[in-house]
Parts: C-alpha cells; structure tokens; sequence
C-alpha cells in the first residue's frame, strides 16, 4: 500500500543524502520523493511516497524521527490527502497528429508548452494517476521523453504538519 | 582571536576532557600542536581503529562521552568499525577528525576520504565544519547528541585550513538543536497501563539490557526486582545491570545464554523489557513470544519500540525515570513464588577436571571468585566471550563488550580506555589467540602510557566460535579457523617487557591468578585451551 509522508528538514547540505542513505539502509522502498524550500527559508519539506506495510510506514517515521535535521514528519491519510504531481511529457507530433493530440491534452485538463514542427511537450499538475493516463493515451504517438517532480502533498483543510 | 585548532582543544576542557586518544596525521597537525598546549592526556595507540574502541571504554565507564581523533583519508576510514561498533551497542564516543583543505575537497586529492559520507550509516550525527566560527557550537551540540537520549558516536571532521582561521572563541552554555528532542520523562497513563498489568500478572520478568548503564537505572532495577520479588534476565549488554550474585538474577538469555533464563521467558505472561533492543541474539524468535506473553517495552529511542518484537504497552522515556515512577505507581505485590521457582532452576557451573589444557569456564569462575569487586571485564568477540559472559560475575564492576557488532579486536583497547577511566578498578581483557592477533600492537600503547591492563589470552590455535560453527553445522568441514604461525605470546610480551606465564591444567590456575592479581603493571596470562571447547 502507498503512504504519503511529509517531513520538515533542516536545509542544509547533506540532509538528503541523510534521508536516501536510512531508506535504502533499512530496505524501504520510495515510488517518489520531491523536496523544496518552505515558507521559513531554514526550512525544506520532502514529500516521500513509500510502498509497504503499515510495520513499514511505522517505522520509517520512527527512524525520520530519529534523525536530527529530521525537524517534523506526519503520515497523511489518503481521505485528507492534496497531492499533486508535475509532468513534462515531449511526444512526437506531426501535421496529421497534432490535433488529436491537443484533443487528449484539452480533455484531461494538461496544456501544451511548447510545439516545433515534428513535437509537442506538454505540461500536465495532477494527481499520479491522471499523469499516469496521460502518459498511455499518448503513447500510441510517441514519446519522446518524460519528465516527473514526484508527488507534493497537503492536508484538506485547515490542520497543517505543525499541528496535531 | 584563537585559530580553529585551539578553539577545538578549548571546546574539550570546557567538557572537562581529560583523555584523548589518537592518532595524529598532516591533515590534524594544527589540532595536536595546540592540544600539546593543554592539560588533556593524549594516548598514542598503534592504529586508529584502537583509538575509538578505546575511546568507547572510556565513554562506558565515565558515563560521559569520550573522544578519539585520526587523520584525514586511510586515518579516518580505520575508525569507520570502532564508530559501527559503538554505534551499535549506543555508545557516546565523539570522533574528531582532520581533512583535506576546504578548497580541495572534492577533488580526490592526498589523503582525502568523505569520512561524514561513510560513516553516515554509523553515526548518531556527523558535522564537517565549513566555518571555524562554528568549532564551539558543533562541540557543543555534538557533546549533547552524543551523551543524550539513546546515546551514540558523532563524528567532527575538520578541515585543515579552518583549523588554521582566525576565530573569537566563546563557548556557549547550551544550544538548541530544534530537530532533536529526545522523551526522558514517560507518559503517565502509560505508566499506569504497566502498573495495571503488573498487577493483573502472575508470571513476570524484567529483562535488561544496556540501555540501563546509561540511564544509570541499575540501582533501579534492582529495588524494582528485590521489592516485588520478580526475576531478572540480562541481553549480553546487560550484564553488571544486576550483580551476578543476585539472587532472583537468572543470568544472560538468548543464543549462547543459560537455560534458567530462557526457561523463565518461554513461561513468563509479563515481560518488562528495560533498555534493551531484543536483537536477534538475545531472543531467537520474538514473535514467539509476543504471542504468550505480554510486552511491556521501556526504551529512550521510540524507534526501538515495535522494531524487533511486537509491544504490548510501549513506554518511551528514561529508564530510570520510568522505573522509579512505576515503582510508586504499583501497589503491594509479591511474585516470591514464581521467583523461586523461577531461581531454582538456576544452575551451578559445572566444570569437568583438564589435565592438559585449562578448563576456560572453570577459569572465568575462579577468576570472578577472586576478582575484587570493583573489576572491570572486557571481554573480546568469540568463545571467550561466551566463557566470560556467563562464567563471570560482576560484582560492583562492569562487563564490557561489542555486543551488537562482535567487533574482534575490542577487549584490549575497551580494556585500556576503561582503566584510563577507572585508574583504581582492576581491568581485565580477556581474548582469544584470533582477537588478541587483531590488537597485539596496542601492547606499545600499554607499556608506553603505563596503563595497567592485565590480558587473559585463551589460546586454543583456532578461530573457535566458527570452528564450532563449522563443527555442527558445516558437517565438520573445519576450514580457515587453523591459527597456525601464531607467535609465542610469552616471548612477544618480553619483547615489550610485559611479564607472562602460561598455564596448561586446571591445576595451575589458583597460582595464574595470584601472580596476574599481584601484578603492579600490565601482565599477560596465556591459557592453554583444548580446541574442542564448546562455548556453552
């Protein structure tokens, strides 16, 4: 089962390398990780998708919490999840295609950033399963390349990953 | 102003250090010229590794962190199995180390190692130092970190041109690390809940293990034990937690532990574990036991919590907090019954006569018979361990060992670090011919800073525990456990001006031990060893 944990990290050098270094020493496994600045510049937030168990889940917060650049980790159940992902996906186009192709971006919500004579990339911010259609109604015409951020996650509603 | 290098050695008095060991290199040169300026001792050993297991003796005997210091490059990679080692049985041990110049890291230059980078996996916390004006915050902090909540080894790599920067030094009285808080004092209700169980039990055991040492938590345990007559059990880190002596003590559980003790956990319906992590040596199947007994699990590092063993009522905070708080939590009970019943199924050593060669279990309890009470026993990585572990009682002393790692090569410098320490406890390393080749060159460290450390080698000319291994289950097929070549031990002591003697029977013994008792300095005692000694 997927899990969704947001952690709040000192921005400093070496602290990712940190988090990689715990998750792939104690066997856990990550569909995706996404890490930026917050609103407190001292201050980086890292979204990490992990696949496992709720042993698993348990215990990579424990041992996030153990770090000490570790400064807040919050599992977020996926009824109160804003998740979003950010897709750059370059697919072969050509005169007879291109208007199926914007056809497919119009009707999933993407939109095309920028266009030649023989491609089209587009730009699509969704949950991983739209990216995820996207990238298979595409497929037929070609893609050329892919380019993911990993999943960003919220909690609905007022609660944030400084409150209980 | 000060340079980088004085600030470091300043940062140590101001943590009232006054032993290092070390192993100085171009990349920590500015650091040792200034510390030649202070009262900090400062032991050579022979090679780095040495340093920090010796630092880690030192840590576990004082209470309080100890420092070991290496060079940059082969200097600081050497000290990567003495950090994995005490970072796995939680030892506060602070690692300085020198490195390449700021501006050249990066570029595999002379001596360059990201020793931060490879000691990650066994390091509670690692700093380079980018600015010497941060030299006295990072001592700080790395100070805190080391001796606090589960305790561990940090590391402080300090590049050569930042111990040469200008710095105005003053050093903070605290610091605030906003990611690191750990829980000392233990949920109310949860403490409670434990109460509660206790009451509604019949069959409990308190198992300890080394995190009692640090929570100072041993005085504890035993009135908890003593008033509400419940049995104790120890992991092997846990040993000295309890005297040996104590009477509800049913010795050391697990893989090479005594019957009475694993007995006592297979029938217990309450199990207080206090400080201990239950790794796989200490309890074989966990899940086993979850299933029957209730776990009550008491531990500084919630990440413990749940980790090997399933919990029933977890209980995060200080051991000794804990303790002391249950103990006024739980009314009048009395477990007296299942105490004796769980005591009588203690053992006496039995120990069948050698003609030719020394009995090692009769030894370690001839040995521990006449120890004073303050001895401190480091015991190395194989059999010897084992004979020590459950041979030797520890009175008001400690037993010392790489219980997670199974470090080969600890006892000698553990040993020294701990007389260094506790200049007034007799020490003891005891070792095997393997272990004792892995350190012999610490012999130049004894002679040369007078640290009295008395050597037990018990010497069978085989690498014993994976002989026996390979003796049950390897169909015999005994291979590369042949000690063949091995110096004469005695001779090897001369040549450092050690005395020694050997002993080949049984007989011999109650003499060995006047002579290593009597001993003023360092003394080597060798004990003739048959090979097919079992361990238990």
């Amino acid at each position: 089962m997927k899990h969704t944990i947001s952690v709040l990290v000192e921005n400093h050098a070496g602290v990712l390398s940190r988090i990689s270094g715990l998750f792939s020493r104690r066997g856990f496994n990550i569909d995706s990780l996404a890490v930026g600045v917050t609103d407190d510049p001292t201050v980086s937030r890292i979204t990490i998708v992990v696949n496992g168990n709720e042993y698993i889940v348990e215990q990579v917060k424990k041992q996030l919490n153990k770090l000490i650049d570790v400064l807040k980790v919050k599992i977020i159940e996926p009824e109160a999840l804003i998740s979003r992902e950010l897709m750059l996906i370059k697919v072969t186009a050509s005169a007879d295609t291109r208007g199926e192709i914007i056809d497919i971006v119009k009707v999933i919500g993407a939109r095309i950033v920028d266009i030649s004579r023989n491609s089209l990339t587009v730009e699509i911010t969704d949950s991983a399963d739209q990216l995820e259609l996207l990238q298979d109604l595409l497929g037929p015409y070609g893609i050329l390349e892919v380019a993911r951020t990993g999943t960003i996650a919220l909690e609905k509603g007022v609660h944030s990953i400084h409150n209980k | 102003m000060i340079t980088g290098a004085q600030a470091m050695v300043k940062c140590l008095e101001n943590e009232g250090v006054k032993d290092v060991f070390g192993y100085p290199g171009a990349a920590i040169c500015p650091f040792y010229d200034a510390l030649a300026d202070s009262d900090i001792r400062h032991i050579l050993v022979r090679q780095e590794q040495n340093a920090g297991h010796a630092a880690s003796g030192y840590a576990r005997v004082s209470g309080r962190p100890a420092v070991c210091i290496a060079t940059s490059g082969p200097g600081a990679t050497n000290l990567i199995t003495a950090l994995a080692t005490a970072y796995m049985d939680s030892i506060p041990v602070i690692a300085i180390t020198g490195q390449v110049s700021s501006e050249q890291l990066g570029r595999d230059v002379f001596q360059e190692a990201d020793i931060t980078g490879a000691a990650e996996p066994f390091t509670k916390y690692s700093y380079i130092v980018k600015n010497a004006a941060d030299i006295p915050r990072i001592f700080k902090e790395a100070f805190i970190i080391a001796g606090s909540g589960r305790p561990g080894p940090v590391l402080i790599d300090i590049p050569i041109d930042i111990q040469n920067k200008k710095l105005e030094f003053h050093y903070p009285e605290s610091v605030a690390i906003r990611g690191y808080k750990p829980t000392v004092e233990g949920n109310c209700g949860q403490i409670k809940r434990v109460a509660k169980a206790l009451a509604d039990c019949k069959k409990p055991v308190i198992c300890v293990g080394g995190g009692v040492f640090f929570a100072d938590a041993a005085d504890e345990v035993l009135q908890f034990s003593q008033k509400l007559r419940i049995p104790v059990v120890s992991t092997m880190m846990g040993l000295g937690a309890v005297p040996g002596g104590y009477e509800l003590f049913l010795g050391m559980m697990g893989m090479h532990g005594v019957a009475a003790s694993n007995l006592a956990i297979r029938e217990a319906d309450l199990l207080l574990i206090v400080g201990a992590r239950i790794g796989d040596r200490a309890v074989n199947s966990p899940d086993a036991i979850a299933k029957n007994t209730k776990i009550v699990h008491i531990d500084i590092d919630p990440a413990e919590i749940g980790k090997n063993v399933g919990v029933h009522i977890p209980l995060v905070g200080d051991a000794k907090n804990a303790l002391s708080r249950l103990a006024g939590e739980v009314g009048a009970l009395d477990f007296s019954e299942w105490a004796a019943q769980a005591a009588a199924r203690k053992k006496p050593g039995e120990f069948p006569a050698r003609e030719s060669s020394v009995n090692p279990k009769r030894f370690m309890s001839m040995l521990s018979d006449a120890a004073p009470e303050d001895t401190i026993l480091v015991a190395d990585v194989g059999q010897n361990q084992i004979w020590s572990a459950n041979y030797f009682q520890v009175k008001k002393g400690r037993f010392l060992t790489s219980g997670g790692m199974g470090t080969m090569g600890y006892s000698v410098p553990a040993a020294m670090g701990a007389k260094c320490a506790c200049p007034e406890a007799p020490v003891f390393a005891v070792c095997g011919d393997g272990s004792f080749q892995m350190q012999m060159m610490e012999l130049a460290t004894i002679v040369q800073h007078q640290i009295p450390v008395k050597i037990v080698l018990m010497q069978n000319a085989r690498l014993g525990m994976v002989r026996e291994l390979q003796s049950n289950q390897y169909q015999g097929h005994c291979t590369a456990v042949f000690l063949d070549g091995s110096p004469d031990f005695l001779k090897l002591a001369g040549a450092y001006g050690i005395p020694a003697s050997r002993i080949a029977s049984d007989a011999e013994i109650p003499q060995a031990l006047e002579a290593l008792f009597a001993a003023q300095g360092p003394y080597l005692l060798v004990c003739d060893v048959d090979p097919g000694e079992a361990s238990l």
